[in-house]
């Protein structure tokens, strides 16, 4: 994948470039066992591989040059910073991914070894010097959602210029008054450090636009739902992924175009795989670029994935903002509404999602669930035995996997997903 | 003629049914050749389906053994395997080599739930293999010894590791070495009783693989439970018994 053009810009990025070669070389390979050995793909994924195969390439350029134009990036680890007000100083902002066991022994001396892997995965790209993305950002967004993320925020914000969210835990009135606070805050910030104004039209643009793209992946998860399963799951998951860093306009539009694709496949009754194929749905921690590694195992156990309850999945785009405001306070109420409908699991009580996952299992008829936390996570280890709780009730079973990023576990886990898949078929 | 064969971390146990009569059973060290192991207990073996299980199941290939091969979890052929041999039978727990399930059965034999040990060997058979050459016991033995002991003491760490530094501390502490093997069996049935009660322990119970031939395993399980385990005749040939079964069915769909 590397492409000796870009290597100056990589060094301009101040990367080190042959870690960063490294952590490329495995991304290809990774994705080449993963993705490329798929059969029957759709057209439309063609897209998709472009996008990725140029990640570190043509993306980071397109970056620097709107960063030559004196636009700003703003990188952020967490779906609760809203992209709308990013998009109304046309600054651009990007998701870092933190996916891969990386600088894992530089991070651990910064944060405790008991952390998660997403929380090491960043810390350590960061200190490795391997991620572009996050050398780009003009400013990255943390927020205090659990409290692995909250410290680490402390020992990361010492090597690069942050901006903490404060995040609720419940849902009561005082809550949202600090939600909307914080809010504007980010506005604030984001008007300053781009030195330009948010207007009632610019706002009203980023809202549409994001609306927009989660429109195309609403429509997207509804489509690979249908029986015969029309793409797989780990396709979906990569478009959920790409949703993060690509521009949401251009996402958009290829979005839709590939979801034509799959209508066609459905009205000609094809599947990407046989009818009866047991369908499972992931439920979660988020799944960051490249961690690939429980779908393939689950898709090649003879099982498809035909919905994500996640953060890269239906909990980042089930909610719309409300298109009808007017005026830049009406907007922001409408935003602030809107996000605070997010069920994460540092919420408490958080029986939303509880609720949203029972009917998600029901609306795609998965035979299970599958649910999966990162080692060393917390809050969704906990929601763990609540969530089989709920699915025993309408006798969906499910299988629980605590995993991280090593790949020294496959085995047992093709054991178990396996054994699962035997279970419900 | 069908034949099922376990492929485990420790050892291979392989089946061959004829019908429904198993007319071979054969049993080897898996080591760490286990292909050639594998085409050393198939030798002489002429049959027209082989059905692999275990985790070395993804080895037995058409390529190695020139006869049709098939898979299935552990999981699976211990379920197909108890419910033959004891039709009854709502709860299994097999202790292997490398790993402990749980496993929790419809009426009509079918796997409702399951738990497994994840990465970790902690509380296998691998645990107590280690810990009896701590001891200088032959691991056919450590079951007998540790039940001359009359209070279990206190082990902690499910680790095997760290069991060991515990074990080697209250040895230097000059406690009695029975009492200590003893609370090392204890530990492993502390851990399995926690799993059981996850898929949640229905009776009959059924309690398989290696670990079953151990004396002192086997009365604390009864101790702490209350429950009565039936024991198959021979606990490590439940699995490759169960691979053979699915292997049965199989050819009666192909
Ligand atoms: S799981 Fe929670 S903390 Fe993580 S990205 Fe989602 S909303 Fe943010
Ligand atoms: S996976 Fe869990 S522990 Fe890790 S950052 Fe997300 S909420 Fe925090």
């Amino acid at each position: 994948m590397t492409q000796p053009s870009y290597k100056e810009m990589w060094e301009n990025l101040n990367l080190d470039i042959e870690a960063h070669d490294g952590l490329l070389e495995v991304l290809g390979k990774f994705y080449g066992d993963i993705y490329m050995s798929q059969q029957g793909r759709l057209q439309g994924m063609e897209y998709l591989d472009f996008v990725l195969s140029e990640v570190h390439g043509l993306r980071i350029k397109e970056l620097m040059d709107a960063k030559a134009q004196g636009r700003k990036i703003i990188g952020t680890f967490c779906v609760f910073v809203p992209e709308e007000l990013s998009l109304a100083v046309d600054a651009i902002q990007v998701g870092l991914c933190a996916g891969a066991d990386a600088g894992t022994e530089a991070a651990e001396t910064i944060v405790p070894r008991n952390t998660c892997a997403l929380i090491k995965s960043f810390i350590g790209f960061k200190m490795a010097k391997i991620c572009p993305y996050t050398e780009s950002c003009d400013l990255i967004i943390g927020e205090t959602t659990c409290d692995g993320k909250k410290k680490a925020y402390e020992a990361f914000g010492e090597m690069a210029p942050m901006h903490i969210m404060e995040i609720p835990q419940r849902k009561e009135a005082s809550d949202r008054e600090l939600w909307k606070s914080e809010v504007l805050r980010f506005k604030d910030e984001l008007e300053k450090i781009t030195g330009k104004k948010i207007t009632a039209e610019s706002l009203k643009q980023g809202i549409k636009t994001v609306n927009d793209k989660r429109r195309a992946l609403q429509r997207l998860n509804t489509l690979r739902a249908a029986t015969p399963t029309p793409i797989s799951g780990r396709d979906v998951l990569l478009i959920n992924q790409v949703s993060f860093y690509d521009d949401p306009v251009r996402f958009t539009q290829s979005i839709n175009t590939l979801c034509d694709q799959i209508e066609e496949r459905i009205a000609k009754n094809e599947g990407i795989v046989p009818e009866n194929t047991p369908r499972l749905m992931l439920a979660g921690c988020p799944m960051a670029v490249p961690n690939w590694k429980l779908p393939y195992i689950i898709e090649s156990s003879g099982a498809v994935v035909v919905s994500e309850e996640s953060c890269i999945g239906t909990r980042n785009t089930r909610d719309l903002v409300d298109e009808s405001g007017e005026t830049v306070e009406e907007m922001i109420d409408a935003i602030c509404e809107r996000y605070m409908k997010i069920d994460c699991a540092c919420f408490t009580p958080n029986n939303e999602r509880l609720d949203n996952i029972k009917k998600l299992a029901e609306e795609t008829k998965v035979d299970g669930v599958i649910h999966y936390s990162l080692m060393f996570c917390q809050p969704y280890t906990h929601e763990t035995f609540k969530v089989e709780k709920t699915l025993a009730e309408s006798e969906v079973p499910m299988l629980a996997i605590e995993t991280d990023y090593s790949m020294e576990d496959v085995e047992q886990l093709k054991t178990r997903v396996e054994a699962f898949v035997e279970m419900i078929s | 003629m069908i034949a099922g064969i376990d492929i485990g971390s420790r050892s291979m146990e392989l089946v061959v049914l004829d019908g429904d009569k198993i007319i071979l059973k054969r049993k080897l060290p898996t080591t760490f050749d286990p292909a050639s192991q594998i085409k050393k207990i198939m030798d002489g073996v002429k049959v027209d389906l082989i059905s692999a299980t275990g985790y070395g199941r993804k080895l037995m290939t058409e390529e190695l053994t020139g006869t049709p091969c098939t898979s299935l979890t552990e999981i699976k052929a211990y379920a197909l395997g108890i419910s033959h041999l004891f039709p009854e039978a709502r709860t299994i727990l097999d202790i292997g080599g490398q790993d402990t399930k749980a496993i929790s059965l419809f009426k009509n034999g079918k796997v409702a739930k399951f738990e497994m040990n994840d990465r970790c060997a902690a509380g296998t058979g691998k645990f107590l293999e280690h810990l009896s050459t701590v001891f200088q016991i032959p691991i056919e033995d450590f079951g007998s010894y540790a039940l001359e002991g009359s209070e279990p003491l206190q082990i902690n760490s499910m680790c095997t590791v760290f069991a060991e530094t515990e074990a080697t501390s209250l040895m230097a502490q000059g406690k009695n070495p029975h009492d200590i093997a003893l609370g090392l069996h204890g530990s492993i049935v502390r851990r399995t009783t926690n799993m059981l009660n996850r898929v949640g322990l229905v009776e009959p119970l059924v309690f398989a693989g290696g670990v079953a031939n151990n004396s002192c395993v086997i009365k604390m399980l009864q101790d702490s439970l209350f429950i009565n385990p039936l024991i198959p005749d021979e606990p490590d040939f439940a699995g490759a018994l169960g691979a053979a079964l699915f292997g049965r069915s199989q050819q009666k769909i192909l």
